[in-house]
């Protein structure tokens, strides 16, 4: 597979209330935005445990999408995204000790109000782990190894 | 064991720190009713047999192999499949060999940065010529071989069918006694069972009372003197006792300790650093995703404290190689 033709495998774990309803309004409403993406949705994004994330990478994902509602006000529970803005950055530097790139995954907040920034987050993400190619962390395992 | 037959036993360390050999002899007077019970066939650390010894053996011919160590060299991984061959029952025994344990925490490099470390750059060493360990190398006597040192740590489950786990680092010795009178009685849980461990947490054991979690700032063992009736956690350690198998008593938080986490994952977590962090971010009070990242922001090495008994056994097993080739 060349550089061009390479297809990232991203995830992206979206809350039932905000994100998903945006990715949702996106499809319904033909925006334009690469098939890269398969959606997962959770009923919240503080629903997400870490390890879903490590799971994804370590089963063969280029890249990890987590998005939920706005905080403070937005949550549909009042404080889930609290609990998502307390474990996100802790995961982003366990990532990056791991050496997986930063650029790899996003944590954000995209309201069911902003469908197009959902379709414009899915070409930019897409376009940015095109660029830093397969992470086929299976293969890293394998690699090297007598 | 048919009639008046005594168990054979074997115990093997791989790659460990001995102190899974220690804990066996810290049973006491307690090693005499396993010398009552049972013929040891194989224990480098304590009696003097050879490897050629266990190659004569027939198959399934070692009643329960204890082998506590992680798979660091072809060496390790030869014995592994070795007493597998050998033994009616496998026994991943400690820490290492269950999770991988410190040793595991080498898969943050590779062989050739351990190298370099050990044999080059250590403030230590003396090496003018620059050696580093070959696995061949020739000399006017012949060929000598060496064991391949790996680049990732492995723990035994993953080179081997292991029939049960005994989890710690160490093992307790009430918690090892409670496993040897389960085998010397024939009373061994369905296969693939953790043994000599609750179904509980840490947490479950502990002494101190849980409050309402609220950390703006976590401190390191040596930054403070805690409360020794509080939750650990409630006054900003990072302990891993909600995270982690109890079956220990405690020992650590019982001397106002943290919980280190060397009885491996509780029940039900697949990756005993994504339960920990969770729970860590859990304690965090901040009500800003600037003072969340602030405060997270302090802690020191994220993979050494969150998996420091368990990295090679954890979803991603080890940081990523540098360029592959």
């Amino acid at each position: 597979m060349t550089e061009q033709t390479f297809q990232p495998h991203i995830i992206g774990f979206l809350c039932n209330w905000c994100t998903y309803t945006a990715a949702d309004t996106a499809g319904v409403g033909r925006m334009e935005q690469p098939p890269n993406v398969d959606v997962v949705r959770v009923m919240c994004s503080g629903r997400i445990d870490p390890a879903f994330v490590l799971k994804a990478f370590a089963e063969g994902a280029d890249g990890v999408i987590v998005s939920g509602c706005h905080p403070p006000g937005d949550c549909h529970y009042n404080n889930g995204n609290f609990k998502t803005f307390r474990r996100m950055p802790l995961l982003e530097m366990l990532l990056q000790q791991y050496g997986i790139e930063k650029e790899r995954f996003h944590w954000g907040w995209i309201s069911g109000a902003e469908a197009p920034k959902w379709a414009q987050l899915v070409r930019d993400f897409t376009t940015q782990v095109r660029d830093l190619g397969p992470l086929d962390w299976k293969q890293e395992l394998a690699s090297k190894e007598e | 064991m048919a009639g008046n037959e005594k168990l054979k036993l074997g115990l093997y360390w791989a790659a460990s720190c001995g102190g899974c050999e220690i804990a066996i002899v810290e049973l006491r007077e307690k090693i005499l009713v396993i010398d009552a019970n049972c013929d040891i066939l194989f224990w480098p650390v304590a009696l003097d047999f050879k490897y050629k010894d266990v190659e004569a053996m027939p198959d399934g011919h070692i009643d329960v192999c204890l082998f506590n160590g992680a798979i660091r060299t072809s060496e390790n991984e030869h014995l592994a499949h070795l007493l597998r061959k050998k033994s009616k029952v496998l026994v991943a025994f400690g820490s290492c060999a269950g999770e991988g344990c410190i040793p595991g925490l080498a898969n943050l490099f590779d062989r050739e940065s351990i190298f370099a470390r050990a044999y080059l750059e250590a403030p230590s060493v003396d090496n003018p010529n620059g050696y580093v360990p070959q696995t061949t190398w020739q000399m006017p006597e012949g060929e000598i071989r060496i064991p391949t040192f790996y680049n990732t740590v492995k723990t035994l489950r993953q080179v081997e069918d292991v029939d049960y786990i005994v989890p710690g680092c160490p093992p307790q010795p009430p918690q090892i006694w409670n496993v040897i009178e389960a085998i010397l009685a024939g009373q061994l849980p369905p296969k693939g069972s953790v043994v000599g461990a609750t179904d509980k947490t840490v947490c479950d054991e502990c002494k101190h009372t849980r409050q309402e979690k609220s950390v703006k700032k976590f401190y390191r063992p040596h930054e403070m003197i805690p409360d020794s009736t509080k939750c650990l956690f409630d006054q900003g350690m990072i302990c891993a006792g909600p995270a982690t198998r109890g079956g220990c008593g405690a020992l650590c938080t019982k001397v106002d300790m943290p919980c280190r986490g060397c009885y491996g994952p509780a029940p039900n977590e697949i990756d005993q650093g994504a339960a920990l962090l969770s729970a860590v971010a859990s304690v965090i009070d901040a009500d800003t995703e600037e003072e969340a990242a602030r405060i997270v922001g302090e802690i020191v090495d994220p993979i050494g404290t969150f998996y420091r008994f368990s990295l090679p056994a954890s979803l991603l097993h080890r940081s990523k190689l540098e360029a592959r080739g």
